[in-house]
C-alpha cells in the first residue's frame, strides 16, 4: 500500500484552523510531496466545530484516507470528538493548559504542550497553534528552516517584530518536541518535484480563464463562491468582466446576454441557485447561444446542509428546463480535472451551440490537491465553432433583411452563428419557436411542419455531440472480481479502495464516468460485459446515477454503495462494503461516517 | 444611452421594417411606440447592425420581430439582465430593451431595480398598458385600485407601482414618460434616451384597446401635460422630479422628468473594458499572466 501521513486539525470556526493547515500544505508541497486537504466545517462564521484533514505522501493522494497520524485539537471539543480516531503509532499534540486528554487507544502518543511556559500567551493569541506546528514538524522529521521560511512569508507584511515573534514561538515548540516527544518512525521524504496546491473552485476558475472566458457572473452560494472569489481577484489581470448579480436568474440571463454578444461566458452556483437558472438554460438551448454553468453540489434538498458534500443534483441537471433540447453534462473526476474540463466543455458547447453543465461537488470545489503545474495548460485548444464575427461589405453597408438565416436547417443541426454588430446578418433570435430566419412560428405563423423541422434540426446536434465526446474507459485490469462504477469526485477514493482490495486478494477495477450527457451507453455495456460483479458507488440516497444508467442502458448493477450524510467516502467504507457484498450479506451498503463534524 | 459614433445617412422608415408585420390588435398603442422607435433610429442615423433590441415576453415584447435591427426575444422579465450581459460583452452596440408593465415591473421587478442602480447604458422602453394582454386581461402591477379584470373581478385592492418614482429612487439617470398618442414627443424622448449615457427609462402609455377599458386614448388625451411646456421645469432637479412623479389624476405629466450626466456607466466604470469591447479581444490570457496565476499556488 502507498505510504501516506495525515494530520487532523480541529477547533471552533475563527480559532485559526486554516492557517496551520495552509502552512503544513505549503511545507509538504515544497518538499515535493503530494497532498490532499479536506475541511469538514459548519455554516457558522465564529464557533461550532471545524476539522481539517491534510494527507501527504510521495505518491498521489486523492482522498482524505482512513487514518489520522497526528491530531492537533485546538480546543477541548476537538479532543473529545476525535481522540478516539487515533490508532497505535499516532500522536496528539495539545495545549496542556486548557485541554484535558481523554483515554486514547494503546500505542497513541499524547504530547502535552505547556503553552504558557513556552510562549507569552498574552501577546500571541494563537501561540498554541504555532507551537503545535513546530512540534509536529519536528516529529515528522522536517527541518525547522522549512517552517521558518513559510512563517516569514506569512507574516512579512506585519513587520520583522511579528516575524521574529512567530518564528521564536515555532522554534520553542520544535525544541520542546525534540526534548520530550517521540518522533514518528519514518521521516517525511523530500523530492525535487514542485506542485501547485489548488481547490476545485480555483481550478475551474483558472480553467475558465485558460478557455478564454471573458464574462463571469455569479450570486454568492456555498460551495461555489470560491470560483467567484478567484475570478473577481484576477479579473483585471486576465481581462475578464466579472459581475456579482442580484440573483441566479439574473446570473444565467446575464451570461447568456454576454455569450450572445460573442464572448465565452460562464457562471457557477450550487443546487438551489441552479434551480433558479433552469428557465434560462432552456433559452440558451432555444436561441442556440452556448454558455457553461457550474453546479457545485451540496447536501440537499432545499437549503440542506450548505457546508456538506453530495452528488444529489444529477436528475435536476438531466431534467433542468422543460422541453427536449441538446445539452452536455460533465462531472470532473478530480481537482486537476476541474481545470482541464472547462476548456473541453466550452469547445463542445461552442461547436454545438447549446448549454453545458459542469457537475462538481463540495468535495472537489473546496478540497485541495497538489497538481503538477504542467497539467495547468493556459494554451488549450480553443474551438469557437461556426461563429461569424465579420460581415460582408464593411460596416457602412446598409443593413437590410438579408439572406442570412440564423437557424438554417443543416445536416449537422449546426447553423452558422452571427453575433450582433456584424453587417449584413441582422436577425432576431427568439425563445419562441421560430423558422430558419428567426421569425416566430409561435403566434400567427404556427406550422407543424416547420416546428418539426426545427425540433429535428436542434436535436440532430445530439449525434454530433456524441461523436465529439470521448467514451469512458476502465481503470485497472480488464477483468476483475469486482468492478466499481462511480462518477465525478469519487474517482480518487474508489481508486484507493481498488488498491486495498487488490492487496487483500480481491481484484478490483473502476469505471469512472466523466461525461454524463452524452453517456455512451453502448460503450459502457461493452466495458461491463467482462465484469464478474458490479457495484455503483455514489454520494446520494437514491442512487441517481444507477437509475440514470438503468434508464439509458437497462443495465442493473449487482450492488450499490451510497452515502448521504454530507461527508465524502473514505477508502475503508468502500472496501468493507465490497467485502460484505461479495460475501452476499447485502446489495446496498450505506457506510457510517466516523468523523463527527 | 450612448449612440454609436458611426452614423449612416439615407435610412428611411422602410429600412426599419421587420420581416413580418406586427400582429397586435388593430388600434393597439404598441404600433405608435414601434413607429416612434423606428423614426428615432432613422433620425439618429445609427447603422442598424449596431443596434440590438431586446424584449421579454408579452404583446409588446414581440416588437423585436417587427423592426430591422438585431433582436433578442428573451424570457418573461429577463430582458434587462440579458441586455446587461450583452452590453458588457460589446459596449459599442446601441442597446434598447422593450417590454410591457407586467414584464418589467412584475416578474422582472428585481432586475429592473438593479439595472437602474448599475446605470447600464441602455434605453428601456416600457409599453405600459396597465393590464396583462397576451394572457387575455389580468391585473398588472400598474393597474389602478378598483380596476376590474378577470383575475380581480371585484376590483383591484393593491396599490399600483409608480414606475417614475421607483426609477428615481433606484438611481436611474434618465427618467421619462411618453404617450403612444403623442408621436413627435415620444420620438423625441426615445432619441434623448438613446443618446443619454447611462440607464434611460421611458415609461410609455400604450393603451390596450381590447382589455383595458379604463385607461383608453380618450382617457389619457385630456390628462397628459408635457413637462417641456413648462419652461420653469428643471429636469436636473431630482426633488422636483420626485414631486412631479406623484401627480396622477386630472393632470398626468409626460416628458423628461429627470436626467443627470455625472454618473459613470457600468461599462465605463470597469477598467477591464478600457481596452475596448471584450468581443474584439484575443480570448487567450497571456502565457506569462497564466504562469503568474499558477505561481501564486506554489
Amino acid at each position: 500500500m502507498k505510504r501516506s501521513f495525515a494530520i487532523g486539525i480541529g477547533g471552533a470556526a475563527g480559532q485559526g484552523v486554516a492557517t496551520p493547515g495552509d502552512i503544513f500544505a505549503k511545507i509538504f508541497s515544497r518538499r515535493g510531496l503530494h497532498l490532499n486537504a479536506y475541511n469538514a466545517y459548519q455554516s457558522i462564521i465564529r464557533g461550532g466545530h471545524t476539522f481539517l484533514t491534510i494527507r501527504t505522501g510521495l505518491q498521489e493522494v486523492r482522498n482524505m484516507g482512513d487514518r489520522i497520524d497526528l491530531l492537533i485539537p485546538l480546543n477541548q471539543d476537538t479532543m473529545d470528538r476525535h481522540l478516539r480516531l487515533l490508532g497505535a503509532g499516532a500522536a496528539c499534540i495539545y495545549n496542556a493548559d486548557t485541554i484535558h486528554p481523554g483515554s486514547a487507544a494503546e500505542g497513541v502518543q499524547l504530547c502535552p504542550l505547556p503553552v504558557s511556559k513556552l510562549a507569552d500567551i498574552t501577546r500571541n493569541k494563537v501561540a498554541q497553534n504555532t507551537l503545535a506546528m513546530g512540534a509536529g514538524l519536528q516529529m515528522m522529521g522536517i527541518g525547522f528552516e522549512s517552517l521558518e521560511e513559510v512563517l516569514r512569508e506569512q507574516f512579512k507584511k506585519k513587520g520583522e517584530a511579528v516575524v521574529a515573534e512567530n518564528v521564536g514561538v515555532a522554534r520553542a515548540g520544535y525544541d520542546h518536541a525534540a526534548a520530550h516527544f517521540k518522533a514518528f518512525p519514518l521521516p517525511l521524504p523530500r523530492t525535487e518535484n514542485r506542485y501547485a496546491i489548488l481547490s476545485g473552485n480555483i481550478a475551474m476558475a483558472m480553467g475558465g480563464a485558460a478557455a478564454g472566458v471573458k464574462f463571469y457572473c455569479a450570486y454568492p452560494m456555498s460551495p461555489s463562491t470560491g470560483v467567484l472569489h478567484w475570478m473577481a481577484a484576477h479579473a483585471r489581470k486576465a481581462g475578464i468582466m466579472v459581475r456579482q448579480v442580484e440573483d441566479e436568474i439574473g446570473v444565467v440571463n446575464m451570461a447568456i446576454g454576454a455569450a450572445h454578444g460573442g464572448v465565452r461566458a460562464m457562471c457557477a452556483t450550487s443546487g438551489g441557485g441552479f434551480a433558479l437558472m433552469s428557465e434560462g438554460l432552456g433559452m440558451s438551448a432555444m436561441i442556440e447561444t452556448p454558455i457553461v454553468v457550474i453546479d457545485c453540489q451540496r447536501a440537499g434538498p432545499s437549503t440542506g446542509v450548505p457546508t456538506k458534500t453530495e452528488q444529489g443534483d444529477l436528475w435536476q441537471m438531466l431534467g433542468a428546463a422543460f422541453g427536449d433540447y441538446p445539452r452536455v453534462i460533465a462531472a470532473p473526476l478530480d481537482i486537476g480535472d476541474c481545470f482541464k474540463l472547462i476548456p473541453e466543455i466550452f469547445n463542445i458547447v461552442d461547436r454545438f451551440q447549446c448549454p453545458g453543465l459542469v457537475l462538481c461537488d463540495l468535495l472537489l470545489s473546496e478540497g485541495r490537491l497538489t497538481v503538477d503545474p504542467k497539467e495547468l495548460d493556459f494554451r488549450p485548444p480553443i474551438d469557437r465553432g461556426e461563429l461569424i464575427t465579420a460581415g460582408k461589405g464593411g460596416p457602412s453597408a446598409p443593413a437590410t433583411n438579408g439572406a442570412y438565416k440564423r437557424y438554417q436547417i443543416t445536416e449537422s443541426g449546426i447553423s452558422p452563428r452571427a453575433i450582433p454588430g456584424v453587417p449584413g446578418h441582422i436577425h432576431t433570435v427568439a425563445t419562441d419557436e421560430h423558422q430558419e430566419d428567426g421569425v416566430l412560428i409561435s403566434d400567427e405563423f404556427t406550422n407543424p411542419i416547420k416546428r418539426r423541422a426545427m425540433m429535428e434540426k436542434r436535436m440532430r446536434k445530439v449525434a454530433g455531440i456524441e461523436a465529439a465526446v470521448p467514451q469512458p474507459a476502465l481503470v485497472g485490469p480488464r477483468t476483475a472480481d469486482v468492478t466499481l462504477i462511480g462518477w465525478g469526485s469519487t474517482k480518487g477514493v474508489i481508486e484507493e479502495a481498488c488498491e486495498i482490495l487488490t492487496e487483500q486478494g480481491i481484484s478490483a477495477n473502476q469505471l469512472p464516468i466523466r461525461w454524463l450527457v452524452p453517456l455512451h451507453g453502448e460503450a459502457i455495456l461493452e466495458l461491463l460485459k467482462g465484469s464478474r460483479h458490479t457495484i455503483i458507488v455514489e454520494n446520494n440516497y437514491s442512487g441517481q446515477f444507477a437509475r440514470y444508467l438503468r434508464s439509458e442502458t437497462s443495465f442493473v448493477a449487482d450492488g450499490h454503495i451510497r452515502k448521504y450524510d454530507g461527508e465524502p467516502f473514505m477508502p475503508h467504507h468502500i472496501v468493507e462494503a465490497v467485502k460484505d457484498q461479495l460475501a452476499g450479506k447485502t446489495k446496498l451498503s450505506v457506510p457510517m461516517h466516523e468523523i463527527m463534524v | 444611452m450612448e449612440a454609436s459614433t458611426q452614423r449612416v445617412g439615407r435610412l428611411t422608415i422602410h429600412d426599419l421594417k421587420g420581416k413580418v408585420e406586427p400582429d397586435w390588435c388593430p388600434g393597439c398603442g404598441d404600433f405608435g411606440v414601434l413607429a416612434a422607435i423606428q423614426k428615432a433610429l432613422v433620425e439618429l442615423e445609427i447603422p442598424l447592425h449596431n443596434v440590438v433590441i431586446l424584449s421579454g415576453i408579452g404583446c409588446s415584447s414581440n416588437l423585436p420581430g417587427f423592426i430591422n435591427t438585431y433582436g433578442m426575444h428573451t424570457l418573461h422579465g429577463r430582458a434587462l439582465a440579458v441586455a446587461t450581459g450583452l452590453k458588457l460583452a460589446n459596449h459599442e452596440l446601441t442597446v434598447i430593451v422593450t417590454g410591457g408593465d407586467g414584464d418589467g415591473f412584475g416578474i422582472g421587478g428585481n432586475h429592473f431595480v438593479h439595472t437602474m442602480r448599475r446605470n447600464v447604458d441602455l434605453l428601456y422602453v416600457v409599453m405600459d398598458n396597465q393590464i396583462y394582454g397576451l394572457t387575455t386581461g389580468q391585473t398588472s402591477p400598474t393597474s389602478r385600485i378598483g380596476m376590474k379584470t378577470k383575475s380581480m373581478p371585484f376590483g383591484n385592492i393593491e396599490a399600483p407601482v409608480n414606475p417614475i418614482s421607483l426609477a428615481l429612487a433606484a438611481g436611474a439617470t434618465f427618467v421619462a414618460r411618453g404617450f403612444s398618442g403623442e408621436q413627435k414627443h415620444l420620438t423625441e424622448l426615445i432619441k434623448q434616451g438613446i443618446e443619454h449615457k447611462g440607464f434611460s427609462l421611458l415609461d410609455a402609455f400604450s393603451p390596450c384597446v381590447t382589455y383595458n377599458h379604463d385607461n383608453t386614448y380618450q382617457w389619457f388625451r385630456p390628462r397628459v401635460k408635457k413637462l417641456e411646456d413648462d419652461s420653469a421645469y428643471d429636469p436636473t432637479d431630482w426633488t422636483t422630479a420626485m414631486e412631479k412623479s406623484l401627480l396622477w389624476g386630472d393632470e398626468i405629466p409626460i416628458g423628461k422628468f429627470f436626467e443627470r450626466t455625472d454618473v459613470p456607466t457600468l461599462h465605463g466604470a470597469e477598467p477591464v473594458l478600457n481596452e475596448g469591447p471584450l468581443v474584439h479581444r484575443d480570448p487567450r490570457v497571456p502565457l506569462e499572466v497564466g504562469r503568474s496565476f499558477i505561481e501564486e499556488l506554489m
